[in-house]
């Protein structure tokens, strides 16, 4: 029973948290509640993504309704590699949580913010799992408005106004989004992906469909912050709480660029393949934009988690990048990327959330000199932040490597020239928070700073080795990536 | 106090009525227009116009605070407890067939549970935001 509604449990256990989270109205019994249901996650996804290796995607339909008219939950290799990657991050983060939020939460608002945690949790699972084009809004806007409530929640005012902001561009992203599937809708009579990729056949030129994909992309690149589209983003990472801002950081953008494989390559592959629209040609200008012009930025931020919130956009714009290259390398590169950039950012923004955690500030003048006080976690922010360069040894560089290879793939020896050229960028901003940190003589902040407690350090450390384990050992991230890419380009013929 | 009579009748007149519209509007709800979303907004909406006219602290007398703010998840429980009942009777999450004897009477039974779930849900948020609105600066 277990093992054929695994699809099922994927979403509603977190779901069942949440409610129960917020019956126990006390934090530390509501955390307990997470941090089970958080631990039993990866294994519902490390289940689902055995059984699609050994035979092919899954079929899970929900009430018992037969999938063209019913909902389709859907799960192949592309999704059940994000689910496990979302499950994961989600459950590493929980006993980090219990330290963090209980400093920068008010206690009566401690179950709520873990019933919310969980709720975002449950969104961003269903919107990766389901098979069912609306569906999939359904749970986006279960997601954000968790994720607006979840940044509100911060202990400075301007957090308030971030996830307003946030709330305005999501909302039009959300919308873009219906009126894209409500074009495609209008045009196949099905909202089922698998079944409206197969009927798109014959009409991929209409202007209904054309229109619909532009408006798809764009709602979408709006909720993966895609330059320039991110103007809602470093905000929203700089002023949320720290946990917020670590699980937001690692899943919420991945999952919508998820959704940018599935329309890209599966559901409107063969629209996507004739290049009417030089979509493909727009987004890779853009990533490349988001790699250089957030790079840019991020070297003149003073506060450090808005610098780290300005290079996930450049980030995003290499996974972007590997996405608009549209051949195996460049897509394994793509997908490898979002793996390796929610351990890699994960990591980051988990050692700066132990900083705020002992200092109560991220600005960088406070920093200065913390190295010596927090040698352990400034070690791991330093190896994470090598890492994000693309270092050989670390998982930033094995992501570049696929995509200078995807470049080069194509003869197009500027782009893979550029991809390095835009690593340099990050050498600077990554350099001038470790010079800041480690070579500065120690700031007043900083002279109160100690060791966070272990619950706060090991899984800071666990992320970080797992970014140096997998820099060595390719074969389960790449391996993955691989197949997956290979799923999606066969859609895309 | 004195000019508000008119108010105060009519009043204890509508809302016996307005709570016989929802529940109407909710059970109807399978056959016709209406369910739980709508059954659930006339209910809160029969919270809120008692609270207008009779003062908030006697609204949260009668719908105490506490009680509203568990509403919210209890209706989700409600919904989401249906869905995990018809796992545990060995069918697919949210397939109601299998709640009674026979799979129409299971699926009758299955929504008519859900639909109350989102009532519950639907009138607590409702009335929750309006008294977190109504007692902002008290």
């Amino acid at each position: 029973m277990i093992s054929a509604n695994l699809p099922a449990l994927q979403v509603v256990l977190p779901l069942l948290g949440a409610v129960v989270c917020a019956f126990l109205q006390r934090g530390v019994y509501a955390w307990g509640v997470a941090l089970i249901v958080t631990a039993t996650m990866p294994f519902v996804a490390a289940g689902l993504l055995i059984q699609v290796m050994d035979g092919g995607p899954i079929s899970y339909a929900l009430g018992g309704w037969a999938p063209p008219v019913g909902i389709e939950y859907r799960v192949d290799v592309v999704n059940a590699f994000l689910l496990l990657l979302v499950s994961l991050i989600g459950a590493i983060i929980m006993p980090y949580a219990k330290a963090s939020v209980e400093k920068e939460i008010p206690a009566d608002r401690q179950a709520w913010f873990y019933a919310i945690y969980l709720l975002c949790l449950c969104g961003l699972l269903g919107m990766a799992i389901t098979g069912d084009a609306f569906n999939v809004f359904v749970f986006m806007e279960v997601s954000s408005l968790a994720a607006y409530a979840l940044i509100a929640m911060g202990r400075d005012r301007r957090a308030l106004l971030a996830a307003y902001q946030y709330l305005i561009m999501g909302t039009i992203g959300a919308t873009f989004y219906v009126i894209g599937v409500g074009l495609l809708y209008s045009m196949t009579g099905t909202l089922n992906m698998a079944d409206m990729a197969s009927r798109l056949g014959g009409i991929e030129s209409s202007r209904a469909v054309l229109a619909a994909m532009a408006f798809l992309t764009v709602g979408i690149s709006l909720k993966l912050a895609l330059f320039p589209l991110h103007v809602w983003l470093p905000n929203a990472y700089a002023y949320a709480p720290s946990i917020a801002t670590v699980f937001l950081a690692a899943t919420a953008t991945k999952v919508a660029v998820y959704l940018l494989l599935r329309y890209f390559f599966t559901v409107l592959g063969t629209v996507f393949a004739q290049q009417s629209l030089p979509i493909a040609e727009i987004v890779m200008l853009l990533s490349l934009a988001a790699m250089f012009g957030a790079s840019i930025v991020a070297v003149f931020q003073e506060n450090v988690k808005r610098m780290l919130a300005y290079s996930s956009v450049a980030q995003i714009g290499y996974i972007t990048l590997g996405i608009a290259l549209v051949n195996q390398s460049g897509l394994t590169g793509g997908i490898v990327h979002l793996f390796n950039h929610a351990l890699m950012k994960g990591a980051l923004f988990m050692a700066i959330g132990a900083v705020f955690y002992q200092i109560g500030s991220v600005r960088l003048a406070d920093l200065a000199g913390i190295g010596k006080r927090m040698p352990i976690t400034m070690g791991a922010f330093a190896l994470a932040g090598l890492s994000i360069i693309g270092v050989p040894g670390t998982v930033g560089f094995i992501s570049k490597w696929y995509l200078v290879l995807g470049a080069l793939e194509h003869g197009w020896w500027w782009l893979a020239f550029l991809i390095v050229a835009s690593s340099l960028i990050s050498v600077v901003y990554i350099g001038r928070l470790v010079e800041v940190i480690w070579f500065k003589p120690v700031s007043a902040a900083a002279k109160r700073a100690k060791e966070p407690p272990l619950s706060m350090l090991l899984p800071t450390l666990l992320l970080v080795a797992a970014t140096l384990y997998f820099g060595f050992d390719t074969s389960a991230t790449a391996g993955i990536a691989a197949m997956a890419a290979d799923w999606l380009l066969v859609g895309a013929r | 106090m004195k000019l508000d009579v008119i108010f105060r009748v009519a009043a204890k007149i509508f809302i016996p009525f307005m709570l016989v519209f929802a529940l109407y509007v909710q059970f109807h709800g399978d056959f016709g227009p209406g369910g739980g979303f709508q059954a659930g907004v006339v209910a809160a909406a029969m919270v809120i116009f008692y609270a207008i006219i009779f003062g908030l602290d006697a609204a949260q007398k009668i719908f105490p605070p506490r009680i509203i703010e568990l509403m919210v998840p209890a209706g989700v429980a409600i919904f989401a407890g249906v869905g995990v009942a018809s796992l545990f009777l060995g069918n697919d999450y949210l397939d109601y067939s299998p709640l009674m004897h026979d799979p129409v009477h299971g699926q009758h039974i299955g929504i008519l549970l859900v639909e109350i779930g989102v009532l519950v849900t639907v009138a607590g948020t409702m009335v929750a935001i309006f008294y977190s609105f109504i007692g902002r600066g008290r």
